[in-house]
């Protein structure tokens, strides 16, 4: 019994292990651990490309990450670390692109749709306020038997 | 207005249409260097042949330059090492070598049986003028003009085909203005 728990427990211990990108960096506070992190997340790997650098495995992003640490040790702020691997790279690496002119349609999309759908809302709205009340009135003769009905039914209950 | 409307679908799928076909085709994995326009990276590396002979960014001056990464770790590295054979003999194309994370013997032993069609290799065992170069993954051919400027990357096996319809353009672009 003990065995077998025991057995659970490593093999539990090892998924947990290998799951993990294992790389040990030192760092002299919690706020920089935090900017490392931030920053390994939001850079893309070129190899395995839906990846950032973070969670990839690739020794590319094992290099990238070397990199990262090295330039942050050496004071450098996070615009130039990321314009250092774009200049390697390639604008590619950015999970968040610069707004630029080839960008400007990607960053714009979300705005231009949410006008997209406030135009047509509004024609909507428009389009029936014009039409006035919904449904033509009754003719004299509709009106007439929509009272006998009514009438026959009091008479029922 | 209303019949407008009526073809606002078709006008849709058809701008969509044509949005998607002009991305058939395409390789995702293969992106343009951003080195292009540039010159080499600075660079410090000992001669694979000679570990007392110290490479720099000099040697690409004077004439083009195709530069290969290559490792012996890297299978498709052999699939185009016979290509690389024919472009250095029949060719007489001026071939560098980047050894890409990789250590000297095995390289050595590598160029001895299978022949060695590079001007020059520079030994890289750490890959810092690989990262310098945005190399993502071996082989990948820059082809470089005689100012020592990046003119095209590619990434991939080098063969016949590629050479002939992607770099031999590049290439003779490059010797012509050079």
């Amino acid at each position: 019994m003990v065995r077998i728990v025991y057995l659970m427990l490593v093999l539990l211990l090892s998924g947990a292990a290998a799951a993990e990108v294992a790389d040990v960096y030192d760092f002299s506070d919690r706020a920089q651990e935090q900017r490392y992190q931030n920053l390994i997340a939001e850079l893309r790997c070129p190899k395995c490309q839906n990846q950032n650098i973070a969670d990839s495995n690739a020794p590319i992003s094992k290099d990238m990450r070397d990199a990262v640490y090295r330039m942050m040790k050496d004071g450098a702020s996070n615009e130039e670390i990321v314009e250092s691997l774009v200049g390697r790279f390639g604008e590619f690496v950015r999970y968040k692109p610069e707004l630029d002119s080839r960008t400007f349609l990607l960053w714009a999309t979300p705005a231009i749709a949410v006008f997209g759908g406030f135009l047509v809302v509004a024609g909507v709205v428009i389009r029936s306020r014009r039409a006035g009340p919904s449904g033509p009135a009754l003719s004299t003769e509709e009106k007439a038997r929509v009272d006998k009905m009514l009438a026959e039914q009091e008479r029922s209950s | 207005m209303k019949r407008f409307l009526l073809f606002l679908p078709l006008l849709i799928a058809l701008v969509v249409g044509v949005v998607l076909f002009a991305g058939i085709g395409k390789d995702p994995t293969k992106l343009e260097s951003a080195l292009v326009g540039k010159p080499v990276p600075e660079f410090s590396l000992k001669d694979l042949h000679n570990a007392d002979v110290v490479l720099d960014q000099s040697l690409f001056r004077g004439q083009v330059t195709l530069l290969n990464v290559w490792g012996t770790w890297c299978p498709a590295c052999k699939d185009e090492h016979d290509d690389l054979m024919w472009l250095a003999e029949e060719k007489g194309v001026n071939i560098i070598g980047l050894n890409y994370k990789d250590n000297r013997e095995d390289a050595l032993l590598w160029l001895d049986r299978l022949g060695d069609p590079y001007r020059k290799i520079i030994y890289d065992p750490r890959g810092t003028l690989g990262f310098d170069l945005g190399v993502y993954g071996a082989p990948e051919t820059f082809v470089i003009d005689a100012e020592g400027v990046v003119r095209y990357r590619h990434v991939g096996v080098v063969n016949k085909a590629v050479w002939e319809q992607t770099l031999l353009p590049v290439f003779n672009d490059a010797q012509g203005n050079g």
